[in-house]
């Protein structure tokens, strides 16, 4: 079976590529929806143009689909951007990393279905501590790239998840509720390795800005 | 122990449709055992003290040709809780005839009488494309145009349409303290 995952090059849609091919599914493209609003529903906005690379190293076609943002109109380009993959690629089936927004989750049921697709969401409700704990065990390398949480320092700007950083992040989840996957958008993460990639992707430039517990970083990637 | 009978056609999608239940009985320290429909044998189904049957995907309608692998459920005499594509079995089982209604994210559900706990109104999370109506069954809960939830009118067999698995674990929880 021929699919194509939904990637914004976070850990989710990484981790979530990974268990695709796993599974002995073949992806034939990825997806990548850049959104011009950073309050995006759907999408995870920050440094989604890099995915460029994260595609380059996993050596698997790459479809950008630009969206203004706009609730709703986004799901549109979204539905564009899967005909392509299906026009493409002949996909049968589209992969996701959602793991527990069910608005996320039911819109791409609700396209898919549209286009005669299947749906995967192997992360599907996923407890948060066993998917830390997956994605280290399968050597992942993961860079946090946005805050936007009380409790959630700017000191954690570019830095790497390991154990000892997972430590810190369920001290911060019990003073401060954030969820420790930052299913509630707590933070974005970017995947610089990981066992689908032919080599590690090397951050050469950080550009930090925001202000108070909400910031963002610019990366550029060689 | 808790029989859980995985009906998707691709592994795959057991993560999605399996393993949230798993992950709820195995957090409440529930013993059981997963195999897939045409996996089992009677040995097995005799040793179980209660049946989960779990749904799948929209476009995997594998289960519904294979219906005569589900003969046993008429012998059964202890509890059954169907899913989604679970409950689809039950329902045609005895007697009941599939229906094409979707409802696809969270949606209110009444509850007019008790079933497992629920009583009033309660959000869940569908992801369905067919229902199933059957007259052995009596109707506990319905969204504004299709049956939630089904209790047979002799046997401890429950059906939900929506996915207890996604939210309102508690059904399932309810189910094993049966």
């Amino acid at each position: 079976m021929k699919c194509a995952v939904l990637f914004s090059g976070g850990k989710d849609s990484t981790y979530a590529a990974f268990l695709t091919k796993k599974y002995d599914i073949e992806i034939s493209c990825l997806i990548s929806l850049i959104s011009e609003n950073p309050d995006s529903y759907m999408f995870h906005t920050p440094s989604i143009s890099k995915v460029n690379k994260q595609a380059e190293v996993m050596n698997i076609p790459l479809i950008i689909q630009k969206t203004k943002g706009v609730k709703e109109e986004e799901l549109k380009d979204l539905e564009f951007a899967i005909k392509k993959a299906k026009n493409n690629y002949n996909i049968e089936a589209v992969v996701t990393g959602a793991v527990e927004s069910a608005y996320q989750a039911s819109r791409v049921q609700k396209i898919c279905d549209n286009l005669d697709l299947e749906c995967f969401n192997p992360l599907w409700q996923k407890n948060p501590e066993e998917l830390w704990n997956d994605l280290l065990e399968n050597r992942f390398e993961i860079i946090i790239i946005a805050i936007a949480a009380g409790g959630m320092d700017k000191e954690l700007m570019g830095k790497k998840i390991d154990w000892e950083m997972i430590k810190k992040l369920k001290e911060i989840e019990k003073k401060y509720r954030i969820h420790l996957s930052f299913e509630g958008g707590e933070a974005e993460t970017f995947v610089i390795n990981c066992p689908l990639f032919s080599k590690k992707l090397a951050v050469h430039e950080k550009q930090i800005s925001g202000r108070g517990d909400s910031w963002k970083m610019e990366i550029g990637i060689k | 122990m808790i029989l859980l009978i995985k009906t998707p056609n691709i592994s795959f999608h057991d993560l999605e449709f399996v393993k949230p239940i798993e992950d709820t009985l195995e957090r409440n320290h529930v013993n059981f055992k997963s195999i897939h429909y045409t996996k089992l044998n009677e040995k097995l189904i005799k040793t179980a003290d209660k049946i989960i049957i779990s749904g799948t995907s929209l476009k995997d309608n594998n289960y519904l040709s294979h219906i005569k692998k589900f003969d046993w459920i008429k012998e059964f005499e202890k509890p059954i809780l169907g899913i989604c594509g679970g409950m689809h079995i039950l329902g045609l089982i005895f007697n009941g005839k599939i229906k094409n209604y979707q409802e696809i994210g969270l949606k209110e559900v009444v509850f007019e009488n008790d079933f497992l706990g629920f009583i009033g109104k309660h959000i869940v999370y569908e992801l369905h494309n067919l229902n199933v109506v059957s007259k052995e069954f009596n109707v506990f809960a319905s969204s504004k145009n299709c049956i939630q939830a089904i209790k047979h009118n002799k046997k401890p067999f429950y059906g939900v349409q929506f996915h207890p698995e996604v939210r309102n674990k508690n059904l399932i929880i309810n189910f094993t303290r049966l």
